[in-house]
């Protein structure tokens, strides 16, 4: 705790809002400058990853869908990848084409949710969704109907938008008929056209200028812009296979959070939309790319206020990647592959909207899990916020605390954190000495 | 389709936060073809869409004010803005009101929404019922039926005197 002095000054923010969860951050300024940052998930420890243990392995899917009622097909997909390597199991044709779709599905939903209502309002001023709604219902009404494109696909092929329940290890429960996603096609069609628009609209913000030093963290794969799978890469040269990941990435407890802090060799990373697109600029698609080329942006993008340009991206890529899948979608033969279960270890890692998600599960000869090991993105991107706050805060030291605390919580809002699924309200206070 | 629709919420997990869901079921067995029910647990900005293609809307949650456990809140969103906080905070980012003042600065809010809130006890996760919720649930279900009765007279009127013309 600071000194009290004449000189001390504390501001502090109840809840950041268009956050998903709780937490806070502390700031301490010494002496004009930046001393200490602070960010506090205190969100409850949630310990899915000791309710999943003595758990069939059939139960995980349902049980880490749970985790997140945003981004639950990420952990589904994360799982059952991780389980499959165990069984020796490799999903290919429609079945590996259906996980890839139900993927762009939550991207759609997650990333208009985050650009629409949760970020546009502080480029555009306004304290809210509602108050930016009050000003600008046509824009607003096309994020919701983009969202709600992204929440047909995976209520189509989950069973339901929220907690999806078809996904199992092998495949689906069950697996669409090609006229059901025949159907899915004239409001994708749409979609498409207004993820053009949206890219062209958050193209037109104005940009403070902050560009961090990053090392981004993504998959690549060398044939798609990756989502199920791909090699772990990041700016600087690592390049490895995400059953490597725990020897490359360490999980810390720091003492004034819930959430594990992650580093890679001892350093923060980004993970996150402005990271795929940078190191995976090259599978965009010629439209995404033309959309680029007219507002002359060019990549890679440096300054996490982009995030809203590359979560925009994303909208477009997920939609073009969903009509391509759709078009050459034939059921396959089983909706799911047998499954011949042995005991193991597998690992799998995937990109969640928010970035990579690493899943391990240790299972017995009986398929119960012994072990489980979940590192979500935003406990990866902890020590990133952190580090972009010490960075951005010296500009705004001659500010009124008030407006001091808005600009941090528009730094942290860049990230799309998802505290509960990191460990929820964040709390800002800013102590100067 | 029917002109009216029940939307419960809330969560069945977390003791009296479950209200709005069980108040719906029962609904259900009790309003027939005059309304449509739905149970919608953690629905957030989801409410926008569950509210869509309908005239009359009626919303029951738990509350939370500071008032008596069991107390019944009946109040007209259609009206204009409810202040205050008394629904229990959404953990998550879009909450019911928000949801409800998104939908009228789009100008997708339905010609009456309704919002019962039952006051809540205790809304720790894995409990009960309170008595005290246990008790209003009936009331609020018989509330919302006489409610519904009372527009669906309404309504069918309005039909047949268009009808008429």
């Amino acid at each position: 705790m600071s000194k009290a002095s004449e000189q001390t000054r504390t501001i502090a923010v109840d809840m950041v809002a268009r956050v998903e969860g709780e937490g806070a951050l502390r700031v301490t300024v010494k002496d004009g400058t930046v001393e200490d940052v602070e960010l506090r998930l205190f969100e409850p420890p949630r310990f899915f990853e000791a309710f999943l243990r003595g758990r069939h392995y059939a139960e995980v899917p349902d049980i880490v869908a749970r985790i997140c009622g945003i981004c639950p097909i990420a952990y589904q997909m994360s799982a059952v990848h991780a389980l499959e390597q165990i069984f020796g199991l490799r999903i290919e044709g429609a079945l590996r084409d259906l996980r890839r779709l139900i993927y762009c599905g939550e991207w759609i939903e997650s990333h208009a949710l985050h650009v629409y209502l949760l970020q546009a309002p502080d480029f555009l001023g306004y304290d809210s969704a509602v108050a930016m709604a009050k000003d600008h219902a046509a824009i607003v009404t096309r994020g919701l109907r983009l969202k709600k494109a992204g929440n047909a696909i995976m209520t189509l092929l989950g069973g339901r938008s929220v907690h999806p329940v078809s996904v199992k290890v092998g495949g689906f429960s069950r697996v669409p008929l090609r006229g059901e996603l025949e159907r899915l096609k004239d409001e994708l069609l749409w979609a498409r056209d207004a993820a053009v628009e949206t890219v062209r609209w958050v193209a037109d913000f104005e940009y403070i200028d902050f560009a961090p030093d990053y090392n981004y963290v993504a998959l690549r794969h060398p044939d798609e812009y990756p989502l199920n799978e791909g090699q772990i890469a990041a700016s600087t040269v690592l390049q490895i296979s995400p059953n490597e990941f725990e020897q490359h990435f360490v999980e810390h407890q720091v003492p004034y959070s819930n959430a594990l802090h992650c580093t890679l060799q001892g350093e923060p990373y980004l993970v996150g939309p402005l990271a795929r697109l940078n190191l995976n600029q090259n599978h965009l698609t010629p439209l995404a790319g033309q959309v680029l080329a007219d507002k002359r942006i060019a990549l890679p993008l440096r300054n996490p206020f982009h995030g809203i340009i590359a979560r925009s991206v994303e909208i477009l890529y997920a939609l073009e990647e969903s009509l391509r899948l759709i078009e050459q979608y034939e059921p396959p033969p089983l909706p799911a592959a047998p499954v011949a279960v042995r005991p193991g270890t597998g690992m799998a890692c995937t990109e969640a909207p928010r970035g990579i998600l690493y899943h391990r599960y240790q299972i017995d000869g009986d398929g119960v899990i012994r072990e489980a090991k979940i590192v979500p993105p935003t406990s990866q991107n902890q020590s990133r916020i952190e580090q972009d706050l010490r960075q951005f805060m010296p500009r705004l030291l001659s500010l009124p605390d008030k407006e001091a605390a808005l600009a941090c919580e528009r730094v942290i809002r860049c990230y799309d954190p998802c505290i509960s699924c990191a460990t929820h309200f964040l709390r800002l206070e800013i102590e100067r000495e | 389709m029917a002109a009216i629709r029940i939307i419960g919420l809330g969560n069945h997990l977390r003791g009296d936060d479950a209200v709005g869901l069980l108040a719906a079921r029962r609904l259900r067995q009790k309003v027939g073809h005059r309304a449509e029910v739905i149970e919608a647990e953690m629905v957030g900005i989801g409410l926008m869409e569950l509210m869509k293609d309908v005239s009359v809307v009626i919303l029951v949650d738990a509350a939370r004010s500071g008032l008596a456990p069991g107390t019944i809140h009946r109040l007209d969103a259609s009206a204009g803005p409810i202040g205050g906080r008394i629904f229990p905070c959404s953990s998550h980012v879009i909450g019911i009101l928000e949801a409800l003042e998104l939908a009228r600065a789009v100008g997708a809010l339905p010609a009456t929404v309704i919002l019962y809130g039952v006051e809540a006890d205790n809304t720790e996760p894995g409990q009960q019922l309170s008595s005290a919720v246990a008790v209003a649930l009936d009331q609020v279900v018989e509330q919302i039926v006489q409610e519904c009765d009372a527009d669906h007279a309404r309504i069918s009127s309005d039909d047949a005197s268009r009808e008429g013309c």
